[in-house]
C-alpha cells in the first residue's frame, strides 16, 4: 500500500480529503473518512502579513491527525482559531455542522505548568470542566476514577499540580481535557516540554485511549518522527501564507510501538514527509 | 551532635541584633557619642521595661495600631475592587495610569496640608492621608496582578466553556491573589509610616509618633529610643503577620 497521497502535492488550495489516494480506488473505511471538522474560507492576518488566505480544511472523524510544518507557519494559531480562542478575520468552522459553542472540545496546552490551576488539587483540576457543566460532585468524582483506571494513574491525584512531575502534570492536563468526553481533542505540542521517558509513557496511554474511544484527535508536533508515529494522517503545512502541502495517510496498524519505528512502511512514510517538508521550506 | 548544629544554625539569626547591641554598648561606654545623645542599651531597655510594665506606653501603642489598621482597612476595602476593575479593563487602566503613577510618586506626606483643609485638624485627617497612600499601593498591585494573570490559564478556562464571569471568579481572582497580598503587605507598612509622621506633626493626643517626638522635646533619649524600638516591633509584627497570611492563602504562588 502506498501511504502517500501524491495527487495533492501541487494543489494550490488542496481540499485533501475529497481526493482518495491515487492508487486506492476505494476509500478505506468510508465512515472514518467523513469530515468531522470543516473549515471554510479561513483568513487570518497579523498586521500586513497574511497567515491564512481563504484556507479550507477538513478534519476526518475518529482519526488522529497531526499537523507538521515550519516554525511560525501558524499551527498554534490554526488550532486556536478552530477552538475559538483567537478570532478569525474571516471564515467558518463547523463541528459536524454545529458551531463551536454547541460543541464540547478538549484542549491540551504545551505548557502544562501554565495551563493547570495551581490553587486546585490535581483531581479538582480534572473535575473542573465537569463542574462547569453542572455535573454533580459525585458523578464528577466517578468520572475521575474512570480516567484513573483508563490511564493507569499511579500517583496521588489529591496533590497539587506543582507537587507533581512534568509528565504527571501533562497527564493531568490530558485527563482534564478528556473528562467531559469531548467530540474533538486538540493537543498543541503536548510532549515538547517533557523528557523522553515521560513522552513515551504518555504517548502509549494516549494511543490506548484513542483506540478505545476513537475520539477525533488533532496533534501539533514539531518532531516529524512523532508526527508520523502518532498519526492516521499527517497534514504537512507550508510556509506563510499557509496551505496544506499534502495529506499523508499513515496506514500503520495500531497499537504501534517501538518496533513500528523501524518498519519499512514507517521509514518510507517519514522519508516522504521529510521530502515534502524540505521542498516546501525551500520554496 | 546533629541537634546541636541545627540549634546553632537557628541561633545565627541572632548575630545581627547582638552585634548592633554590642556596638551600641561599646559606643555608649567608650563615650564615642555624647551620653546625652546615646544612652547605653541597658538604661534604654530598662526604660522600655518600665513603660511597658506601668502601661504608660500602651495607650500610644494602641492609638497608632488602631489608626494604622483603620487606614489600612479603608484602603483595602476601596482598593481591591477598584484594582480589579482597573486590571480587567485596559482602557480604564490606560486612562488613569498617569494619574496613579503621579500620585504614587508624590510623597503622601506632601498631601498633609490638603487633607487638613478637607478633613480638619484631627485624627481623621491622619487616617485619611494614610488610607490614601495605602490605597494607591493596593490599587496598583491588585490591578497589576489581574493584568498579569497567566493568559494560558484564562484560555484553558475559556476552552472548557467558562463564561466571562466564571473566568473572572475561577481564574483571574486567584491569579491576582499573590500580587494582591504583596499590595496589602506594602500598604499596611505605608499606612504605619504615614500615621507615625502624622502623629508627630499634625496634632494628636497620643500615638507612638507623638510619644517619640515628646520624648525628644524633653530630651528623654532613653524614652525616645525605647519608643522607636516599640514602633519597630509594631511594624515588624504587621509584616510578619501579613507574610504568614500570604503563605497560608497563596501557597501556590509562583508555581
Ligand atoms: N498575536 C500575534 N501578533 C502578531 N503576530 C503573531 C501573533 N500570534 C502569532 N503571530 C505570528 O503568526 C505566526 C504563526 O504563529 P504560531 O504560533 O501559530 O506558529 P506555530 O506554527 O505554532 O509556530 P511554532 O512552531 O513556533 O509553535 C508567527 O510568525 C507569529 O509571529
Ligand atoms: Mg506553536
Amino acid at each position: 500500500m502506498n501511504p502517500v497521497n501524491e495527487t495533492l502535492a501541487m494543489n494550490a488550495v488542496p481540499t485533501p480529503l475529497a481526493f482518495p489516494p491515487a492508487n486506492e480506488p476505494a476509500a478505506p473505511e468510508p465512515s472514518a473518512r467523513k469530515a468531522h471538522v470543516t473549515i471554510r474560507g479561513l483568513t487570518k492576518r497579523f498586521g500586513d502579513q497574511s497567515l491564512y488566505e481563504n484556507f479550507d480544511l477538513d478534519l476526518p472523524r475518529g482519526r488522529v491527525v497531526t499537523f507538521f510544518g515550519p516554525n511560525g507557519c501558524g499551527k498554534s494559531t490554526l488550532i486556536n482559531m478552530i477552538c475559538g480562542l483567537i478570532p478569525m478575520d474571516a471564515g467558518e468552522v463547523l463541528f459536524d455542522g454545529k458551531t463551536r459553542e454547541e460543541t464540547t472540545i478538549g484542549y491540551v496546552f504545551q505548557n502544562y505548568r501554565d495551563a493547570l490551576f495551581p490553587w486546585k488539587k490535581a483531581a479538582d483540576n480534572i473535575q473542573y470542566p465537569l463542574r462547569l457543566r453542572g455535573v454533580p460532585k459525585a458523578d464528577a468524582r466517578r468520572r475521575v476514577e474512570e480516567l484513573v483506571a483508563e490511564f493507569e494513574v499511579k500517583f496521588d491525584l489529591n496533590r497539587y499540580p506543582w507537587e507533581l512531575s512534568g509528565g504527571q502534570q501533562q497527564l493531568v492536563s490530558i485527563m482534564r481535557a478528556l473528562a467531559p468526553r469531548p467530540e474533538v481533542v486538540f493537543l498543541d505540542e503536548p510532549f515538547s516540554a517533557l523528557d523522553y521517558e515521560a513522552t513515551l509513557s504518555i504517548r502509549e496511554r494516549l494511543q490506548a485511549t484513542f483506540m478505545r474511544s476513537g475520539v477525533t484527535t488533532v496533534i501539533v508536533s514539531h518532531d516529524l518522527e512523532e508526527a508520523v508515529y502518532l498519526a492516521d494522517e499527517v497534514f504537512l503545512l507550508t510556509k506563510r501564507p499557509t496551505r496544506v502541502a499534502e495529506v499523508v495517510d499513515v496506514g500503520l496498524a495500531r497499537p504501534r510501538g517501538v518496533q513500528t519505528l523501524s518498519q519499512p512502511d514507517f521509514v518510507r512514510t517519514r522519508a516522504h514527509c521529510l521530502e515534502v517538508f524540505q521542498r516546501e521550506v525551500r520554496r | 551532635m546533629k541537634r546541636f548544629e541545627a540549634t546553632l544554625a537557628r541561633l545565627v539569626v541572632l548575630v545581627g541584633p547582638l552585634l548592633i547591641i554590642g556596638l551600641w554598648w561599646v559606643a555608649a561606654a567608650a563615650k564615642w557619642v555624647s551620653p546625652k545623645l546615646l544612652p547605653d542599651p541597658w538604661s534604654t531597655l530598662q526604660t522600655l521595661w518600665t513603660s511597658v510594665m506601668e502601661g504608660a506606653i500602651w495607650a500610644d501603642f494602641r492609638g497608632t495600631a488602631v489608626r494604622t489598621l483603620y487606614a489600612f482597612a479603608i484602603a483595602a476595602v476601596a482598593g481591591i475592587p477598584a484594582g480589579i476593575v482597573l486590571g480587567a479593563n485596559r482602557t480604564i487602566y490606560r486612562s488613569v495610569e498617569f494619574a496613579i503613577d503621579f500620585f504614587r510618586s508624590t510623597p503622601a506626606t506632601a498631601m498633609f496640608p490638603l487633607f487638613l483643609l478637607v478633613f480638619g485638624i484631627g485624627e481623621f485627617s491622619q487616617v485619611a492621608v494614610a488610607a490614601f497612600a495605602a490605597w494607591l499601593v493596593i490599587l496598583f498591585n491588585v490591578a497589576y496582578g489581574v493584568m498579569n494573570a497567566r493568559q494560558t490559564r484564562i484560555l484553558a478556562a475559556r476552552v472548557m466553556g467558562a463564561t466571562t464571569g466564571q473566568v473572572f471568579r475561577h481564574v483571574m481572582f486567584f491569579e491576582s491573589l499573590p500580587q494582591t497580598f504583596v499590595g496589602l503587605r506594602v500598604g499596611v507598612s505605608m499606612a504605619l509610616v504615614v500615621i507615625i509622621v502624622a502623629e508627630m506633626f499634625i496634632g494628636s493626643s497620643n500615638g507612638m509618633g507623638r510619644r517619640i517626638i515628646d520624648a525628644q522635646q524633653v530630651f528623654d533619649l532613653a524614652q525616645m529610643y525605647a519608643s522607636i524600638l516599640v514602633t519597630g516591633v509594631l511594624g515588624y509584627g504587621l509584616n510578619v503577620f501579613f507574610l504568614a497570611l500570604e503563605r497560608h492563602f497563596v501557597r501556590w504562588s509562583g508555581k
